[in-house]
């Protein structure tokens, strides 16, 4: 008997039982529908965060106050440290002290709202250097002008603002050399930038950025940073800046003892790490979850199989009578097996694919995300091979049995 | 050479300590194209000599040589290759597989031969064609009667052309009519075709279509004789 006989004679088989064939692979179909689904969404999460840090720029380096955050209880620590202040700029920016940093600027977050003539708009207020910013995130005014360290020197009430700023505050009008009200201080719009979207952290569209000298003492009446933003010569230099940072601030903290470091670094490569490494958790995770189902799946098909053997024993000692050996039985009863659940993993792909399509609509739609819908073809192959595999595992057993029936015990079988 | 030939055969079921002998010295040979009738009580050991003859069951004691070589030089193997090329199987209960067409089940025995694809339809609708039944090869076995399934059997038994076709009370479950169709197709088969036959029955008149009677009790042979004056269920038939 060729394989392709074995093949058909099993679809023959499966045929003419189909309801109990549709009922067995409902396990093997869950099982790989959420294999999909998560692969799916677990690479369009990646690709969603990849991107987001992506605009961050692999030659950045971003210096926060207080503790790393390494659960949510550590966040608020770091919201309000204010270990960050002027002098450690100035140590900074030293040459000697970090040789191959080219740009830095601290960079604060304004609390609030911003109106015009009666129109209220809540837009992410920043104080920063804005010749920095444009370098670090490639924006560029295309009105107006920018401000420079003289405005960021003389404490100058100035803005720049975004695209959806101008449209919510003035209808589209001509914004700049307008004043608009920060926290009841009158800034004149001197530039408007480019319509950019989402870089990094930032939406460039929906932001007010003012000189950080004039965020920290009018707006928010401190004198610490929120966080410091350095550019080095080169992704190449991050490692070694890294250090150099971090040894430059302890010596202005006067910290003996990295454990008890006040301020933390965040690199790309550090963020990209980070992420890969909890969505690697994750996914192994749901991956057992998955394995459980699969293992689940092929015991309900072994079962079945088991019942089918029992009640085909005619059948088989029949076949066994003109002339079908113990592997053709064999093969006849695996192949049943196989094809079930290939043919469920097929249809989980399917369903799989179809959820995930969904979930990338909601998530873009409702949430707004910038998700993109991604369909690892990887998964389609795993998903086929590994039902494939639950059927050749849980079915051999079943088809032993089948093989080993002798024809005449199956043939006087009442 | 005889065809089939057995010396002092035994067979005795084991069930645990329960010891129950079903066959004791039985001895006799068939030559190829001899039409054999077997007769005997219920529970006298027919079909468990039938199933040893046809490869299905081994034996406990005594020797079988079938084509000259004994059943114990066969491999598995080789066993399901002889079942599948020279011998062909009719049994009472049709063993007919369901919600599978009359072609279908009749190209059964081709799957496991070397009889290559393309010839296996028409080899399959030729036997349809010699039982009679080319105008229900599309049926499937609920719709048949019991002389029409009985039928499809016959033709599934001798697709493969064996030498030797064993059938085990082929009449047993039909109406006097069906069985004397039933008879004609394999009186005919023994006499044109020259296949050699086995047949079980209980009934004498139906047993002297054949050459030869063996009769058996308790697991012995009572008796073998030739049938002097044989039915011939053709004649009656076309009639
Ligand atoms: N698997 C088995 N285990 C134990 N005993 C068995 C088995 N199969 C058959 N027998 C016994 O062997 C004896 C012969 O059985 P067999 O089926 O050959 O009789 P038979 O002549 O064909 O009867 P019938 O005319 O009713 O078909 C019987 O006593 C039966 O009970
Ligand atoms: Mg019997």
């Amino acid at each position: 008997m060729t394989l392709k006989d074995s093949f058909i004679t099993a679809l023959g088989g499966l045929k003419t039982h189909k309801s109990r064939s549709g009922l067995t692979i409902l396990g093997i179909v869950i099982g790989i529908t959420a294999i999909i689904l998560m692969m799916s969404i677990g690479n369009g999460a990646e690709q969603l965060i990849l991107n987001e840090i992506g605009g961050l720029g692999a030659e950045t380096i971003v210096v926060r106050p207080g503790k790393e955050p390494t659960g949510p209880s550590d966040l608020g620590e770091t919201l309000f440290a204010d270990s960050l202040k002027r002098k450690d700029l100035e140590a900074l920016k030293r040459k000697g002290n970090v040789p191959y940093l080219r740009e830095i600027m601290p960079a604060l977050l304004v609390p609030g709202s911003v109106s015009y003539e009666g129109e209220t708009y809540r837009p992410t207020i920043m104080g920063g250097s804005f010749e920095i910013m444009s370098a670090t995130f490639n924006v560029y005014v295309t009105k107006g002008t920018a401000f420079t360290e003289t405005e960021i020197n003389q404490n100058a009430s100035v803005a720049i603002i975004g695209s959806k700023v101008v449209q919510e505050l003035f209808g589209g009008g001509d914004a700049v050399g307008e004043f608009i009200k920060i926290k009841d201080r009158k800034f004149r719009v001197i530039g408007v930038l480019e319509p950019k979207g989402q870089a990094a952290f930032f939406n460039f569209d929906e932001i007010v950025i003012v000189p950080y000298t004039t965020a920290q003492l009018y707006l928010l009446g401190i004198d610490y940073f929120h966080e410091i933003i350095i550019k080095t010569e080169g992704p190449e230099f991050v490692a070694r800046s890294v250090a150099d940072i971090e040894r430059t601030l302890r010596e202005s903290h006067s910290i003996e003892n990295s454990k008890d470091d006040d301020f933390f670094l965040v690199t790309q490569q550090g963020v990209v790490k980070q992420v890969q490494t909890i969505l690697g958790a994750l996914t192994a995770f749901l991956s057992s979850v998955v394995a459980i189902a699969l293992v689940v799946g092929g015991i309900g098909v072994m079962n079945i199989m088991l019942v089918s053997v029992t009640e085909r024993t005619k059948e088989i000692g029949l076949r066994k009578a003109i002339g079908a050996t113990e592997k053709d039985i064999l093969r006849q009863f695996l192949f049943e097996a196989v094809i079930l659940t290939a043919f469920g993993g097929i249809i989980g792909i399917v369903l799989g694919g179809v959820l995930s399509l969904l979930a990338s609509i909601l998530l873009t739609q409702v949430l707004e995300l910038k998700w993109v819908f991604s369909f690892p073809l990887m998964a389609v192959f795993l998903g086929i091979s590994m039902s494939a595999v639950v059927g050749l595992i849980f079915g051999i057993y079943p088809a032993r049995i089948a093989a080993r029936k002798s024809p005449i015990e199956a043939l006087r079988y009442e | 050479m005889p065809l089939i030939e057995v010396t002092d055969l035994q067979k005795i079921y084991k069930d645990g300590e329960v010891k129950t002998p079903a066959l004791r010295d039985i001895s006799f040979s068939v030559k190829e194209g001899e039409f054999v009738a077997i007769m005997g009580p219920s529970g006298s050991g027919k079909s468990t000599l039938l199933h040893i003859l046809g490869f299905l069951d081994r034996h406990s004691g005594g020797t079988y040589r079938f084509n000259g070589k004994t059943i114990d030089d066969y491999t598995d193997e080789e066993l399901a290759c002889v079942r599948n090329e020279k011998m062909g199987f009719v049994f009472q209960s049709f063993n007919l597989l369901p919600k599978t067409t009359v072609l279908e089940n009749v190209k059964l025995p081709l799957l496991y031969s070397l009889v290559p694809h393309s010839k296996r339809e028409e080899v399959a609708r030729r036997a349809i064609e010699s039982v009679g039944l080319s105008h229900r090869i599309y049926h499937e076995p609920s719709q048949l009667s019991g002389g029409e399934k009985q039928r499809v059997a016959i033709a599934r038994a001798l697709v493969n052309k064996p030498n030797v076709i064993f059938a085990d009370e082929p009449t047993g479950n039909l109406d006097s009519e069906s069985g004397k169709k039933i008879m004609e197709i394999i009186q005919r088969l023994n006499e044109e075709e020259g296949h050699t036959i086995f047949l079980i029955t209980h009934e004498t008149y139906t047993a002297e279509h054949a050459e030869r009677i063996i009769k058996i009790k308790d697991g012995a042979i009572e008796s073998d004789v030739k049938v002097h004056h044989r039915h011939n269920a053709r004649e009656k038939f076309s009639k």
